[in-house]
C-alpha cells in the first residue's frame, strides 16, 4: 500500500492515504475503481500517475451525451467498405464479400482497444455522469464480463483485465447497480500541506512564498464558503504558475481570474478583501 | 333470490372494497371470481370464502383485507346477508367516485325497472369540480381522489434534442445512416443506391423541483409535495428539494412508489417544516452545493408564495444567478390565483423580474398548466 503511494509520488501524483489505499484495492482485486470529487481535485490525474507508474498505456474513453457502443466500442468504416465494393465491382479486388465485415474495416474504439491491448492497460473512462443509462447499463455488462459481442466477428475477451478509474462529476446520481460493481473514494481538497507539496512537485523551481502564498489564498477562498465555484487543486497550479510568470510584479488580487470564474465570486472576494494579508 | 345468487350480486361490492383498500382486482379477477363460485358449492359460506380468496388475493397483504371485506360484504354468517344494506354507500361519496368500476354486464344486478332509471353522475364530474377547487380546501378524501390525476400530470415534462439518433423513414435532409446505406447497396451489387437516414430522438429535460415548506405555505405544501413525489417516481432525471429557512434535498426520500411512506420520509428530512421563510438563502445553496444538478440545461421550478423575511437582495442576486445557469425558471405561487394578486410582498418584487413564467399552482388546473408549458419548453 505504501508502494502505491510511492509509486504515485515518483509521477508526481501525491495521494493522501486513503486515495493510495483505495488506488491499491483497485489493482489488486481487479475491481473498477469509481472516482468522484469536486471539479479540479485531479480525479483524471490519477489514471494518468497510475498508468505511468505501472508502466501501463492508458486508454481514456471520454464520455459525453449521446455516446453510444459506436463511439466507445466499434464501429465499421463503411466509407471504406463502400469503396472496396466499388472497387470489386471494377474487377481490382477480389473476394471482398467475405471480407466486407472483418478486422480490416473495423475501427476499435477505445473499449474494444483496451481488451485487445496485448500490454497491461489502465482504463480511463472519464466524466461517466455525462453519458446516459443505456450507456451505463451497457457499462455495467462491461465491466463485469470485460468482453464485447461483435455480431460480425465474434465475442473479444479481455487477455488481461485492465485496470478501470471511473470518474464523476455527480451531476446526476450513478446508478446503484453500477456503483456496487466499483469500490468508490471521493477526492477530497487536499490539507494545505499537502497542497504546498503538490505545488512543489507538479511545479519544479516555483519559490516556497510562492506556493505558500497561494495556498493560503486558495484555503481563504474555499473557507469562505459564499462562492458559486471553489478552486480546486488544477487552479492552485495554475494561479502559482501565473505569479512565477509575472515575477516581482506579481500579485493575487490581479491574477484572481486563474482561480475564480464566476463574475459575481470575483466582485465578492474583492469587495469582502477575503484576500487581504495573505 | 337463491343463495348463489345473493352471492354472486355481492361480488361487485366485494371487489370494489378489496380495490378501495389497494389490492389489484380487475375485471379478470372477478371473471375468475365467478368462475370458481360455478365450480363449486356456493351454498356454503365456508367454501365460498376460500374460493373467492384463492382467485382474489395475490400477496400476503391482500388476505388480511381480505378477510375484513368479506366480513363486511357478507356478513359473519349470523344474519341475512341480504338484509344488510350495501357497505359501498359507508364509503363516502367522493371515495366511491375515484374507484375505478368493474362489473359483468347482466350477470349480477338484478334489471330495473325502465320507471326506477335516474340520472347517476359519472366519476370525472367529480374530478372535473376538483380541477379549479383550491387546494388549501381540499379534504383528506379529495386528496386520495387527485392523486391520481397528479400522478397523471407529473408524467408530463420537458424534453430536448438529444445528440443519439435513430433510423427514420422517408425523412432526408439529417444525417445518412452508412451503416444501412451498405448493407442496401449489397443488394445493388455495392451500389449505394437506396440511400437511409438517421435522425436526432428527444430526451427527458432535467426538471428541479424547489418547494417551500414554511408556514404560510403549510395548506398547500402537502399537494405540492405529492406532484413532488410524483414527478420524482414517473420521469428520470427530477431533482427535489424542500425549504424554509434551509435547503433540503428530498429526492432520494421521495423515491419508492409507496406514496405515503416517501412523503413521511420527507417531511422528517426537512428539519423546518411549517417555520419561517428565506428564499435567497434556500436559493444561495442551491446555486452553490447544486449547481450541477441546476446546470446543463435543467428546468427549474419553484414553488412558493414568496412570503420572505430574508434579504430581498439575496433574494434578487440569487434568482438572477439561477436564472442565468438553468434553462427555464417558473415560479408557482398559490397567491396568484386570487385576480387581484399583484407580486407587491417584498420576496416576489425581488423574484418575478427573473422568472421566465410565474404560474398560480394552487389547483389541479393549474398544475395541468404548468404541465402544457414544461411540455412547449
Amino acid at each position: 500500500m505504501d508502494a502505491a503511494s510511492e509509486a504515485l509520488a515518483a509521477q508526481s501524483y501525491l495521494a493522501d492515504r486513503a486515495l493510495a489505499l483505495a488506488v491499491h484495492l483497485a489493482v489488486v482485486l481487479e475491481q473498477p475503481l469509481l472516482l468522484e470529487g469536486e471539479a479540479g481535485v485531479g480525479k483524471t490525474e490519477v489514471a494518468r500517475a497510475l498508468a505511468a507508474a505501472t508502466e501501463a498505456r492508458l486508454i481514456r474513453l471520454q464520455c459525453h451525451e449521446g455516446i453510444d457502443l459506436h463511439h466507445a466500442v466499434y464501429d465499421w468504416d463503411y466509407a471504406r467498405q463502400l469503396l472496396a465494393l466499388r472497387a470489386a465491382e471494377a474487377g481490382v479486388e477480389k473476394d471482398v464479400e467475405a471480407e466486407l465485415f472483418s478486422r480490416r474495416f473495423l475501427l476499435r474504439r477505445p473499449l474494444l482497444e483496451a481488451l485487445e491491448c496485448q500490454d497491461p492497460v489502465v482504463l480511463l473512462i472519464d466524466e461517466i455522469d455525462r453519458a446516459d443509462d443505456e450507456f451505463e447499463a451497457f457499462l455495467l455488462e462491461f465491466l463485469s464480463d470485460f468482453a464485447v459481442t461483435i455480431p460480425e466477428l465474434g465475442t473479444v475477451t479481455a487477455r488481461h483485465r485492465p485496470v478501470v478509474i471511473l470518474t464523476s462529476n455527480r451531476t446526476r446520481e450513478l446508478h446503484d447497480a453500477l456503483k456496487r460493481r466499483c469500490l468508490y473514494h471521493w477526492i477530497d481538497y487536499p490539507t494545505p500541506e499537502r497542497e504546498r507539496a503538490i505545488v512543489h512537485a507538479r511545479i519544479p523551481g516555483v519559490p516556497e512564498e510562492i506556493a505558500g502564498r497561494v495556498v493560503a489564498a486558495v484555503g481563504r477562498l474555499r473557507e469562505h464558503g459564499d462562492l458559486y465555484k471553489l478552486p480546486g487543486v488544477g487552479e492552485t497550479l495554475v494561479w502559482a504558475q501565473a505569479l512565477l510568470a509575472l515575477g516581482e510584479e506579481g500579485d493575487l488580487d490581479q491574477t484572481l481570474g486563474a482561480a475564480l470564474k464566476v463574475h459575481e465570486d470575483v466582485l465578492r472576494v474583492r469587495e469582502r478583501k477575503v484576500l487581504e494579508g495573505v | 333470490m337463491s343463495d348463489a345468487d345473493a352471492v354472486i350480486s355481492r361480488l361487485g361490492s366485494l371487489a370494489a372494497l378489496l380495490r378501495a383498500q389497494g389490492s389489484r382486482v380487475g375485471v379478470g379477477e372477478l371473471l375468475d371470481a365467478h368462475r370458481a363460485l360455478d365450480a363449486i358449492d356456493c351454498a356454503s359460506r365456508e367454501d365460498s370464502r376460500l374460493a373467492l380468496r384463492t382467485v382474489l388475493c395475490s400477496g400476503r397483504v391482500d388476505l388480511q383485507r381480505f378477510d375484513a371485506a368479506f366480513l363486511a360484504v357478507f356478513g359473519d354468517g349470523t344474519v341475512g346477508a341480504d338484509d344488510r344494506a350495501d357497505p359501498l354507500q359507508e364509503l363516502g361519496a367522493v371515495t366511491r367516485a375515484a374507484l375505478p368500476r368493474a362489473a359483468i354486464p347482466g350477470s349480477a344486478t338484478q334489471p330495473r325497472a325502465a320507471n326506477e332509471l335516474t340520472a347517476i353522475p359519472a366519476a370525472w364530474s367529480d374530478v372535473e369540480l376538483l380541477r379549479h377547487k383550491d387546494f388549501a380546501q381540499y379534504s383528506e378524501a379529495e386528496m386520495a381522489l387527485a392523486r391520481e390525476l397528479i400522478a397523471r400530470l407529473a408524467r408530463r415534462g420537458p424534453t430536448r434534442v438529444s445528440r443519439r439518433t435513430r433510423p427514420v423513414r422517408r425523412r432526408r435532409g439529417h444525417t445518412p445512416d452508412l451503416r444501412r446505406v451498405l448493407r442496401a447497396s449489397l443488394r445493388t451489387g455495392g451500389e449505394p443506391f437506396h440511400r437511409h437516414w438517421r435522425a436526432p430522438t428527444r430526451r427527458q429535460r432535467p426538471v428541479v423541483l424547489v418547494c417551500d415548506v414554511s408556514g404560510s405555505m403549510t395548506p398547500y405544501a402537502r399537494m405540492l409535495l405529492q406532484y413532488l413525489h410524483a414527478s420524482v417516481a414517473a420521469r428520470r432525471r427530477v431533482e427535489a428539494f424542500a425549504f424554509g429557512t434551509r435547503l433540503t434535498r428530498i429526492t432520494n426520500e421521495l423515491g419508492g412508489r409507496d406514496h405515503d411512506r416517501a412523503l413521511e420520509r420527507a417531511a422528517e428530512a426537512v428539519a423546518d417544516f411549517s417555520g419561517g421563510t428565506r428564499i435567497g438563502a434556500a436559493l444561495a445553496e442551491l446555486n452553490r452545493m447544486h449547481g450541477r444538478r441546476v446546470g446543463r440545461g435543467a428546468v427549474v421550478v419553484v414553488l412558493s408564495d414568496g412570503w420572505d423575511r430574508g434579504d430581498p437582495e439575496l433574494l434578487e442576486t440569487e434568482m438572477a444567478r439561477l436564472r442565468r445557469s438553468a434553462h427555464r425558471l417558473v415560479w408557482l405561487n398559490p397567491l396568484a390565483a386570487h385576480p387581484d394578486f399583484e407580486p407587491l410582498t417584498r420576496g416576489m418584487r425581488a423574484a418575478v423580474p427573473h422568472t421566465d413564467e410565474l404560474l398560480a399552482g394552487n389547483s389541479l388546473a393549474s398544475l395541468e398548466e404548468l404541465a402544457c408549458i414544461l411540455e412547449e419548453i
